[in-house]
């Protein structure tokens, strides 16, 4: 057992909106250099669930611990990569400018100026994602993987613990795929790293941890993904994958294709 | 033409274009980026509610429009952070109600309304030096404000969601960027009057924000071009004898209007 406190501990959380359950009865423990992958439907509340975590919204019932502390006051160890789709990219800021913004929620002064440190701090972080040759550019400029990783940087330039996801791979192809994902397991090594998809084909096998949420949260504690998971989650039956190895099995059921519920 | 500079009158309407040309780059910047346009307009026209209530109450009319216009930009700003959705319809009805009670208001006010045109559509060449003192001060003070919270203005205008997040309180940012964009109205009124206060708030901005890749860049592009505007709109409107607001506007729109296909070559090279 981990002698340390869970990095975030959710504990029977329900949130209504709109008079609607979203989460419902959700537990979820994260211990440190874990790498957590949360798949589930378009609109089960993988992303709802994510900004429970960061404090953005309040369950109605239920705990959410960061590093034994309430989010709002961890916020500042925890990086969060939001969704591509809510970005203006015709925004004039330049990769350098956005990626240094991320430094902004560690500033003491109070008029949040930037010193060398931080940019060096924001240098290192382009330097990781691997965009330092991008950073003059604007961020309308460059390519849907490009503008990804520029994402994440900016999470990074916080020097976070934990690095919460947000559909990371949607706007990016197979071969860009890989190499995020190669970026994500040197990651690994420093931080722990939650992420939320619906792309289950794309999920990489360094995740130690898989949870589906639709609504509830279905998990086993592992890296598996059960055929009762998958059912809970997505109310019908569907192809089972197999994490942890180098190639993922793909057992033939009924003829029908995970994934096909696009 | 050289010899109008030798008015008064002449030379306070180039200044005012002047500051109110730099107000609007510097808060129209952010109104751009941040999509607010409408939201700019729904204030203005809420502030012609102000200037029939201080024909009606008797006041200046300015004041009521300074008033009226705060008061709307701080209720906006609450209604955005418990709402979140369908500002737009919130904003067209903000939009006619302000119209609608200004004109209420001028009809139950006995006896006629004096300079009602100027505030409709601006007069530039009526600019008095006491208002050209206020205005000089208001540009410097919002200045200031811009400067100070510039980084968390840019962040809070790119990624409202991620300012939160880094707990830069998003809220209250918004709340002095509408009361700043709420001034700066007041202001414009003078210049291009009510109707055509989006136009000199937007136009210079959004000519800017096809060449900038920066918000710094875009303010010092949309300050010069406005100053170029309202100094070629007032010597029109002075040598052609034509409405200077809208002379200001017409030419502000042509240059955005011919700007749009040179940056969409520029783009494309």
């Amino acid at each position: 057992m981990n002698a340390k406190p869970p990095v975030i501990e959710v504990e029977q959380v329900n949130l209504f909106q709109n008079g609607h359950p979203v989460l419902e009865d959700v537990s979820l423990t994260v211990h440190e250099h874990e790498f957590h992958a949360i798949i589930g439907p378009n609109g089960g509340g993988k992303t709802t669930l994510l900004k429970v975590i960061l404090g953005l919204i309040h369950p109605d019932s239920g705990t959410v611990r960061v590093m034994g502390g309430t989010p709002h006051a961890m916020r500042a160890h925890l990086g969060y990569v939001p969704q591509f789709r809510t970005f203006d990219f015709q925004f004039p800021i330049s990769v350098g400018d956005m990626v240094v913004s991320g430094r902004l929620g560690h500033l003491e002064s109070p008029f949040r100026r930037l010193s060398r440190q931080d940019r060096d701090t924001a240098d290192e972080a382009m330097a990781t994602m691997e965009i330092t040759h991008l950073k003059d550019r604007p961020i309308h400029d460059i390519s849907g993987g490009e503008r990804q990783r520029a994402i994440i940087a900016r999470a990074l330039a916080g020097n976070p613990s934990v690095l919460l996801l947000d559909e990371p791979t949607v706007y990016v192809d197979s071969p860009t795929a890989e190499r995020f994902y190669n970026i994500l397991s040197r990651l690994r090594e420093t931080m722990t790293i939650v992420l939320v998809t619906h792309d289950i084909t794309a999920l990489s096998p360094d995740v130690t941890h898989i949870s589906c949420v639709n609504r509830r949260l279905f998990t086993h504690h592992d890296n598996q993904i059960t055929e009762e998971m998958i059912t809970g989650a997505y109310h019908c039956p569907v192809d089972l994958i197999a994490h942890g190895i180098p190639h993922r099995v793909i057992r033939d059921h009924d003829n029908r294709v995970f994934g096909g519920k696009r | 033409m050289i010899e109008a500079l030798g008015f008064e009158f002449f030379r306070n309407a180039l200044i005012a274009g002047v500051l109110a040309a730099i107000t609007c780059g510097v808060i129209g910047s952010f109104v751009v980026v941040k999509r607010m346009a409408t939201l700019a307009g729904g204030i203005s026209h809420a502030a012609f509610g102000g200037i029939g209530l201080g024909y009606f109450l008797g006041i200046d009319p300015l004041a009521g429009a300074a008033a009226v216009a705060l008061a709307t930009s701080g209720a906006i700003a609450w209604i955005r952070m418990e709402a979140h959705q369908h500002l737009d319809t919130l904003v067209s009805a903000v939009w006619a109600t302000g119209m609608a009670a200004g004109i209420l208001f001028i009809y139950l006010t006995p006896g006629f309304a004096p300079d009602l045109f100027s505030y409709l559509f601006g007069n530039i060449l009526l600019v008095p030096r006491d208002t050209l003192l206020m205005m000089g001060v208001l540009t410097a003070g919002i200045c200031a404000v811009v400067a100070t919270l510039y980084p968390r203005l840019v962040a809070v205008t790119f990624d409202e969601e991620y300012a939160s997040v880094m707990d830069l309180h998003p809220d209250r940012i918004m709340v002095i960027l509408l009361l700043l964009t709420g001034l700066t109205v007041v202001m414009l009124i003078q210049i291009v009057g009510i109707i055509l206060v989006i136009a000199l708030l937007t136009l210079p901005a959004a000519t800017a924000r096809l060449f900038s890749h920066s918000i710094k860049r875009m303010i010092l592009g949309a300050s010069l071009l406005g100053i170029l505007f309202t100094t070629t709109g007032i010597w029109l409107s002075y040598a052609f004898d034509i409405p200077s607001g809208a002379t200001i506007v017409i030419v502000s729109a042509c240059v955005y209007f011919g700007a749009l296909p040179i940056q969409h070559h520029m783009q494309n090279r």
